[in-house]
């Protein structure tokens, strides 16, 4: 078991230097010189020439990347260039907003979307599972920023019952959760319908019946229990690329969160906050797949018994 | 294929059709800034109203249909043909090139896909040349991983056996027996893939990533015209309606293909 999240821990250090390096070649590409930036258009060559070995500018490309992965280490993101602020502590700032807005929109998918999953399997071929299958086809297909934006103008701008935007309470938190819910509604009814009609066809569910255990009990038991663990899975994807900044809806709806922080840059080409956010974005996402997989692990013994032996 | 394949087919052709006759169709400039005109609602001189610029919707969003249908179509081509070779030439050589070729996958597949995206979009020159290259860069890897593992499956086939006792060498067995067994599953990637890509599209185009104004997307026409959802809907209600219409269509052929194919619903898919 140790074994098992020790290796996938050493099989995260090529990824992350994979990811590093992305950002870092994202720094050499970026038109103008970073001293220029640190001293301003008007200082003295030597001025310019000192600070330039400072940050080792005049070193190999691959020194410089051994000094930026020094650097992040550090937690050291750089300042942004507009705002002069740690790009660091905006992203700390911001990050618990974020994580306020993924959890409230799992907590609205997790449950509609696995109730009705359960209800297209049950009810697999009939007119209840094409209906459930089409939607779930069409909220998969929206664009979140227009849906969003046709929320806001439904339930904040003409029937005034929400505020359109801004980041605070409850009342500010239901429109961009359910926003960012739909496409995960949809893709838990997706999955959660496959694996219980698979599980429906498998002998032992016939076995429970012969021995005459009744609807319901089949159904939590022996059905939901084994459909859990692909339905945990969704959950936990999902929710790692909520945490990676929902860049979209948070934009919409003004939520004060890494998304928008991403967003701000983006539109200002602010490429210290634009990094900085791909970057943390990119490590959240990586790690809640690594996490899922642990719970993977310890949730099911079948495959904690493959997954030793490979 | 069935009737929801077959008609969501159509709706593609037709929204394609439409969109490359739409000079024919509309008799306004999709880009002519006309400052009589601005923010009028559907009727009988515009039929979905104009914009904040007075430019006519129908045309900027037939002329957007041509850029982002075209753009996602040509990134689920140019994502299927890299994953094909790669799927195939990893399965089939196995060893140190297969594990080098999928820890690369493995690497693509690691970042959250949006912001890859992004990355890629901000790194390189705005432009649909862009858009479509990071949609690539983003797609490629699940066809490979996907291509692969069917291959993995078809070296072990009696045919490929048969091939090899006749003396073919690697390259013919990959190309005229593996290849043609692999297009329909990879066909019926592109199609789902397809759907995402639209998306995608919409969504760097709406953070000012995509094609640059003037030109038209429909990600972008929703962007430029949220501010004023309150006051004229229709600039913000039909780019969104042509996003979501041709992403429903693509998914839902892309389903229709594999209940025909009757791939596997897997994993990658």
């Amino acid at each position: 078991m140790k074994i098992f999240i020790l290796r996938r821990f050493v099989l995260l250090l090529p990824l992350l230097l994979g990811i590093t390096f992305m950002t870092f070649s994202l720094t050499k590409a970026l038109p103008g010189d970073p001293v220029y930036n640190i001293v301003g258009e008007r200082s003295t060559p030597e001025v310019i020439e000192k600070i330039r070995r400072e940050v080792g500018a005049d070193k190999s490309i691959l020194r410089q990347y051994a000094g930026y992965l020094a650097l992040l280490l550090q937690g050291e993101f750089g300042r942004s260039l507009f705002t002069n602020r740690k790009v660091a502590d905006d992203i700390l700032m911001k990050f618990p907003n974020t994580m306020r807005l993924a959890f409230a929109a799992m907590l609205l998918a997790a449950p509609i979307g696995v109730f009705f999953g359960f209800i297209s399997a049950k009810n697999r071929g009939r007119l209840t599972d094409k209906t459930i299958t089409m939607i779930s086809v069409s909220a998969i297909s929206l664009p979140v920023f227009w849906s969003g934006l046709l929320l806001m103008l439904l339930f904040s701008l003409r029937l005034r019952l929400l505020p359109p935007s801004g980041t605070g309470g409850i009342p500010y938190l239901i429109l961009p959760a359910l926003t960012l819910s739909l496409p995960a509604i949809a893709t838990l009814v997706r999955v959660t319908r496959v694996t219980v009609i698979d599980i429906m066809d498998m002998p032992f569910i016939r076995t429970a019946r012969a021995k005459g255990i009744t609807g319901t009990s089949v159904n939590l038991v022996h059905i939901f229990k084994n459909a859990l663990i692909p339905v945990i899975t969704v959950i936990g994807l999902e929710f790692g690329s909520y945490l990676n900044g929902a860049v979209l809806t948070e934009t919409i709806f003004g939520w004060d969160g890494i998304g928008r922080y991403a967003m701000e840059g983006i539109v200002k080409r602010d490429y210290p906050v634009i990094m900085g956010s791909i970057l943390i974005g990119t490590l959240v996402f990586v790690l809640m797949n690594l996490i899922v997989d642990i719970i993977y692990h310890y949730a099911d013994p079948r495959v904690r018994l493959h997954g030793t032996d490979r | 294929m069935g009737l929801t394949g077959k008609i969501s087919f159509g709706i593609l052709i037709l929204i394609l059709m439409l969109s490359a006759a739409s000079p024919l169709i509309v008799p306004f400039d999709p880009d002519e800034i006309d400052l009589d005109s601005i923010g009028q609602s559907p009727g009988a001189k515009h039929p979905l109203g104009t914009d904040n610029k007075g430019r006519d919707i129908l045309a900027r969003i037939l002329h957007g249909g041509k850029i982002s249908i075209g753009i996602s179509l040509l990134a689920a081509v140019v994502s299927m043909t890299i994953g094909l070779v790669m799927g195939l030439v990893s399965g089939y050589a196995g060893g140190k090139v297969d594990t080098a070729l999928m820890a690369l996958v493995d690497l693509f597949l690691s970042f959250p896909s949006f912001l890859l995206a992004i990355g890629i979009s901000i790194l390189l020159p705005s432009g649909i040349y862009t858009v479509m290259i990071a949609l690539s860069a983003v797609g490629w890897a699940s066809f490979a991983r996907l291509i692969r593992g069917h291959v993995l499956s078809l070296k072990e086939s009696v045919f490929v056996e048969a091939a090899r006792a006749l003396g073919c060498d690697g390259t013919r067995i990959v190309v005229v027996h593996l290849l043609p067994q692999c297009i329909p599953l990879a066909l019926v990637m592109a199609g789902l893939k397809a759907g995402g890509y639209v998306l995608t599209e919409a969504g760097l185009s709406f953070l000012g990533l995509g094609a640059q104004p003037p030109t038209a997307t429909w990600g972008a026409m929703i962007s430029a015209s949220r501010v004023y959802i309150n006051s004229s809907p229709w600039m913000v209600l039909f780019p969104g309606i042509m996003i979501a219409m041709t992403a429903i269509c693509f998914n839902l052929l892309g389903d229709a293909l594999k209940e025909k194919y009757d791939v596997k619903a897997g994993a990658d898919l």
